[in-house]
């Protein structure tokens, strides 16, 4: 079985967003750079399937050479191969197409990806990358059994969880609580030295989409505290909502 | 043409579908175009609702065997009905199907995707999309250059509003049914109670609230204010028994509720992430200096098991309707 994992680098969650001189992208100063969370559970999942049914695990990240730290993180964690497509795209479709492009024709058994990118916050590139593959898909997945050319996920909507079967080949997209990463061992981390990191061009920076604009939050209006005793400020809350929120 | 893909909910139109027909109305007549709304699968009585919301246009593509969702049958259904009509703009909500079916759709389509939009515009004739990045630590502005342009709309930010349109029916062929996947079945938790994303009013706990089964009494201030019960990711992570699905923040569920109310929340950078786009924001903390008050249109300093249930008394008392 062959598994190729999709990892993105973005910018920690504790990362506070600043605009930058463009007016159209964060300011890359002071941002400390991560493998998406979700992709960490993603990669998590292949590793497993490694395991259990001797799967080979490729890793793929499309960006700069800084991404290389995230491929070199997922070899330390068990990956056999990784590959860096090189390119500043932002467009989902573009990024999607490139990723297809890259796997088309080898082979693989299951895509793994995040079910979003945190930052860019798309949640578009599984599916995307699923359609131009022609392969099944299932999104936002906490339970994942593999059998014999199929597959059954669980996948969180809303209120509930949707069982979807289908054949495989097939994207999967992981949501938390598909499994517990583990962290690397220091013989995993001293092996991920020794291999190579291919590197190929990815895709062209201009997609379908393209970001034109970059604003913080509008600022959120003056609050106030409310005093007294618990009970007053029940009461003070509720009269606040009834009457200047116009809640109820 | 501006097409919504539509979705039903036990024969009845959701939610997130009349806020995307909505803002589709309004886009078709800033630009002059029809507004058509699509439904997939069994559509029954439901989709006629779609003229109440503007639908010049209700197209239906049925078959038995798109009783069950399927993305890839979905997706091709709603391509398909993209180019039979000529749609230049495709919309629907933000859901999980929308999630799903859309993005997909777009690739078939070579067409650009924007995910969960806050405001739309038509620009020199092509949508403009202004969405959440960095789980609303910032927004983007979105262009388009492909010939179709697609978006999901964010479920609770778009104001559903009646107006009427023509509403004629019309059927599509339905895709063959050979599916590379298909839904089984549904396990659901039978709450009967919204989606953290569409519910209008949510009641957070985090680690102040020491343990599982003290959300109870959030429980309790939520059903006497017509809410749903959410959480911060360390009450998730403790083990108290609070599903992932309740977890707000950053890598949790992005809400945008009328009123949020966080009790035993610091207000964690991951946290604000996931929250701060509710209409009011009340925090319960019994630390006066805990950040989540920065963001708190009304502030309650103190201890929330003495708060809380004042609370739901008094809510309960007043028997109070969100309107
Ligand atoms: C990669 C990553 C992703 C993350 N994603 C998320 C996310 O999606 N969502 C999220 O929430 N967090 C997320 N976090 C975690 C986040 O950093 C915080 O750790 C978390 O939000 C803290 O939760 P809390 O506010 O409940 O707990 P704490 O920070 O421990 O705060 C508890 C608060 O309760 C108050 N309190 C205690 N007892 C009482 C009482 N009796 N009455 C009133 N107040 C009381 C305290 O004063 C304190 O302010 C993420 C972290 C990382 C690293
Ligand atoms: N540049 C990229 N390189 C590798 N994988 C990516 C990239 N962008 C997105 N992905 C994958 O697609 C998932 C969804 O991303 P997105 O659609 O951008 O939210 C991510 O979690 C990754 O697994």
């Amino acid at each position: 079985m062959k598994i190729l994992v999709a990892l993105k680098q973005v910018p920690d969650t504790e990362t506070r967003i600043k605009v930058a001189a463009d007016g159209k992208s964060i300011d890359p100063a002071d941002v400390k750079w991560i493998t998406s969370p979700y992709d960490e559970y993603a990669l998590e999942e292949a590793i497993r399937l490694k395991e259990s049914k001797a799967a080979e695990v490729t890793v793929v990240s499309l960006g700069g050479d800084s991404a290389k730290d995230v491929l070199r993180n997922a070899l330390a964690l068990g990956a056999d191969n990784a590959v860096l497509l090189k390119s500043d795209a932002t467009d989902p479709l573009a990024i999607a197409s490139a990723l297809a492009a890259y796997a088309k024709g080898k082979g693989f058994d299951l895509i793994m990806a995040g079910n979003k990118g945190i930052g860019g916050d798309n949640a578009s590139v599984g599916p995307m990358i699923a359609e131009l593959l022609d392969m099944a898909q299932a999104n936002v997945v906490v339970k994942l059994e593999i059998g014999d050319g199929t597959f059954r996920a669980e996948r969180e909507i809303e209120g509930g969880t949707e069982v979807i079967e289908g054949k495989l080949p097939a994207v999967i997209t992981a949501q938390k609580g598909l499994n517990e990463p583990r962290y690397a061992s220091l013989k995993g981390i001293m092996g991920a030295k020794k291999k190579t990191i291919e590197e190929m061009d990815g895709a062209a920076p201009t997609g379908a989409t393209s970001v034109v604009g970059m604003v913080m939050p509008p600022a959120r209006p003056e609050g106030r505290k409310l005093e007294g005793e618990p009970a007053q400020q029940a009461a003070a809350l509720l009269g606040a909502l009834k009457d200047e929120a116009k809640i109820f | 043409m501006i097409l919504v893909f539509c979705e039903l909910k036990d024969g009845n139109l959701r939610k997130p579908s009349t806020e995307a027909l909505s803002e589709g109305r309004r886009l078709a007549d800033a630009s002059g175009k029809r507004l058509g709304a699509l439904f997939v699968g069994a559509s029954n009585g439901g989709a006629a609702d779609a003229a109440k919301y503007g639908a010049d246009v209700i197209l239906t593509c049925e078959a038995p065997h798109l009783a069950s969702y399927s993305s890839d049958a979905f997706a091709a259904a709603i391509a398909d009905a993209v180019k039979t009509k000529g749609a230049t703009v495709l919309l629907g909500g933000a859901t999980a199907m929308g999630k799903d079916a859309l993005p997909r759709a777009a690739a078939r389509l070579g067409a650009g995707y924007a995910g969960d939009v806050t405001s739309l515009s038509m620009v020199d004739g092509k949508l403009q999309a202004v969405r959440p990045v960095y789980a609303g630590k910032a927004f983007a502005t979105t262009a388009f250059s492909s010939a179709v342009q697609v978006a999901t709309t964010r479920p609770n930010v778009f104001i559903a509003t009646e107006k009427p349109g023509a509403g004629t029916m019309e059927s599509l062929p339905a895709p063959a049914g050979d599916f590379k996947a298909i839904v089984k079945e549904i396990l659901a938790k039978g709450t009967g109670k919204a989606d953290l994303t569409e519910a209008n009013i949510i009641v957070s706990g985090g680690r102040g609230m020491k343990n599982g089964e003290n959300f109870a009494i959030l429980e309790e201030l939520a059903d006497a204010l017509g809410g749903v019960v959410g959480a911060s990711r360390a009450a998730v992570d403790a083990g108290w028994g609070i599903s992932h699905g309740m977890q707000v923040g950053q890598t949790g569920k992005v809400v945008s509720p009328t009123l949020y109310i966080a009790c035993g929340i610091s207000g964690a950078i991951q946290h604000i992430a996931g929250m701060s786009g509710s209409k009011y924001i009340v925090a319960i903390n019994k630390d006066p200096e805990a950040p989540i008050f920065k963001l708190a249109s009304y502030g309650i300093v103190g201890d929330l098991f003495e708060v809380v249930p004042e609370l739901t008394k008094a809510a309960k008392a007043l028997s109070l309707t969100a309107q």
